[in-house]
């Protein structure tokens, strides 16, 4: 029961967002872009539930049509830091050594600076835009999975069923990938669902700073920042995107902690 | 009698983590002597039974002899080639005729891999079966350890101590092993289980032919079972000799002290010169005999001077 009502919760509303993100068209009540100038910055209404922005296009409709790059996010920005920290926490974790002690100083050089600061100055190098996102995050975001990766690697390596593997001939690579990954993989996963809820946030932070994604493409920190020059007079602009970013962030903070609690309960 | 597995006054000590306080003061490195000149040979179809307290070097010696770790110095022979020397298909030889089971039947098992997934694997990867005939394979060595073929799709979670242990013999078996190394196989199940898996050692070593080292501490399980017996001291053979004479006659005090100590069931029989004293420590062994400090019948000597294997025992008293 415990397990189960953060679970439910956070996976209906990944649910709502996936449908949201896959069929936008079926779901926006307006045209996300189209313009009207009957009803510039109208107030939120039966017509317009979350009012409409300066050109009049309606709130609700771009905030559905923004999700799917949102999605994109959580998800792009959780997969190159899982797949390059993995990879690294595995080997460094085996093999231990001078790769070992290296990665450690490196690590602690990486979590020195704070997270979103070093995330700007790289794509401050690069230049603004969603690519240029997704490479700075890995360039940072690897490091904690590394870091969990080699500390399971680490418990596992000394187990006797890898032994046995040994003296069974098996060849390091197959010890790696079939006996030691499966079993050191699990805390990785689900952090890489919580990921996805900073993910989300950082996203729509860089989208709202004007680094991440750019303005045609409806992103929510995007659309944030659209409404900020009008916060006094028209605040329901920044509110639809805002209350959005906090449901996705509260849905993928739910499954990791549902599906956490759940995965140490059976062990 | 043929000899396939030797090992040759084989050493290993593990060298104990320095701080930087240590190396500040420059204190001297020190290090485990867990094995200090061990040398035993296994003759095939033979059980030899290792006994010893724990902390005598017995599971070092266990994954020295497979391999899991390698001798300072000494060697472990098979067929006449030092193992640490074979490469690639030499090394798969190795790997194929002589195999382990483990202590923790817990630990030992890959736990997201059913027990019909995991045989299958050794048949694979060694190319022992033809592929059409692994899963054939597989239901026959459960068989041959008394499991039952619906064992094969469940995970080793779903499995008793003694029948995972079971499992791991039959691992062990996908090999077709010539000689098995068993670290205190029992050691961790129940009584009751105890005896059903030394029977089931016992019976695959007449039916297969297995040499099998069974490393205990457990005196009447080696009484039971092995053909020969080797008594470990502190990194050291300090006894080895067949089964009946040394449980008859021991001649070393160690073993002397060893078997009194084992409990009886004839009441008021005496339990004499039970062993004195605490093991020392592996990483300070004394100098001259490593039993000296405990023992009953020691001599000026003994202090200085470390008697050698001769004759199957190492005791300057037993001249």
């Amino acid at each position: 029961m415990r397990v189960w009502l953060p679970l439910g919760a956070g996976l209906l509303i990944l649910a709502a967002l996936l449908v949201m993100a896959a069929v936008p068209d079926l779901l926006t009540p307006y045209d996300p872009l189209g313009f009207d100038y009957e009803a510039l910055l109208a107030e939120p209404s039966p017509a317009h539930l979350f009012g409409t922005d300066q050109f009049g296009r309606d709130i609700l409709s771009r905030t559905i049509a923004a999700s799917r790059i949102d999605l994109q996010i959580a998800v792009f920005a959780m997969v190159g830091p899982l797949l390059i920290g993995s990879v690294i926490g595995l080997l460094v974790g085996w093999f231990g050594g001078w790769a070992d002690a290296l990665f450690g100083r490196l690590a602690d050089i990486v979590v020195t600076f704070p997270f979103l600061v070093l995330v700007i100055a790289i794509v401050a190098v690069l230049g603004p835009g969603l690519i240029n996102m997704y490479i700075a995050v890995a360039c940072v975001g690897w490091v904690v999975y590394a870091k969990l990766m080699r500390g399971e690697v680490r418990v596992q390596r000394s187990a006797d069923y890898v032994a046995a593997g040994q003296v069974l001939g098996f060849s390091t690579g197959r010890v790696l990938l079939r006996h030691v990954l499966p079993n050191a993989v699990r805390p990785v996963l689900v952090y890489a669902v919580t990921d996805m809820a900073l993910a989300i946030l950082l996203g729509s932070s860089l989208g709202y700073l004007g680094l991440g994604a750019q303005p045609p493409e409806a992103e929510w920190g995007v659309l944030i920042a659209d409404g900020k020059n009008f916060f006094t007079t028209a605040p329901w602009i920044s509110l639809a995107p805002g209350v959005a970013i906090v449901l996705a962030g509260l849905g993928f903070s739910l499954t990791g902690d549902g599906l956490q609690a759940l995965l140490d309960v059976k062990r | 009698m043929s000899i396939v597995l030797q090992a040759n006054a084989v050493e290993r000590r593990f060298p104990a983590p320095r701080g930087l306080a240590d190396l500040l003061l420059r204190r001297p490195i020190r290090a485990v002597h867990a094995l200090s000149g061990v040398s035993i040979a296994i003759e095939a179809g033979e059980t030899l039974g290792v006994v010893g307290e724990s902390g005598c070097g017995k599971s070092t010696l266990a994954r020295c002899l497979v391999r899991l770790i390698a001798p300072d110095a000494g060697a472990v022979m098979f067929e006449g080639q030092d193992i640490a020397t074979l490469r690639s298909s030499d090394r798969l030889r190795f790997n194929r005729a002589v195999q382990m089971v483990f202590q923790d039947p817990f630990a030992s098992l890959n736990p997201r891999m059913t027990v019909g997934a995991a045989l299958a694997e050794v048949l694979r990867v060694h190319n022992i079966v033809p592929d059409a005939d692994i899963p054939a394979r597989v239901l026959a060595l459960l068989d041959q350890v008394q499991l039952p073929a619906s064992a094969a799709g469940r995970y080793p979670h779903a499995f008793s101590g003694g029948q995972r242990q079971r499992i791991g013999i039959a691992r062990a078996l996908a090999m077709e092993p010539r000689v098995i190394i068993a670290d205190e196989p029992v050691s961790a199940l129940d009584v009751s289980v105890q005896a059903q898996i030394v029977n089931l050692f016992m019976e695959l070593q007449e039916r297969l032919g297995l040499a099998i080292v069974f490393i205990t501490h457990d005196l009447r399980l080696v009484r039971h079972m092995a053909h020969r017996v080797a008594v470990m001291y502190l990194g050291r053979v300090v006894e080895t000799g067949l089964t009946h004479d040394i449980f008859e006659a021991p001649r070393h005090p160690y073993t002397r002290a060893l078997i009194s100590a084992v409990p009886s069931l004839i009441p008021g029989q005496a339990r004499a010169d039970a062993v004195r004293g605490e093991l020392p420590s592996p990483m300070a062994p004394p100098p001259g005999c490593p039993f000296h400090p405990r023992c009953p019948i020691v001599m000026p000597r003994c202090a200085s001077d470390a008697p050698s294997l001769i004759n199957g025992v190492s005791c300057w008293a037993a001249g």
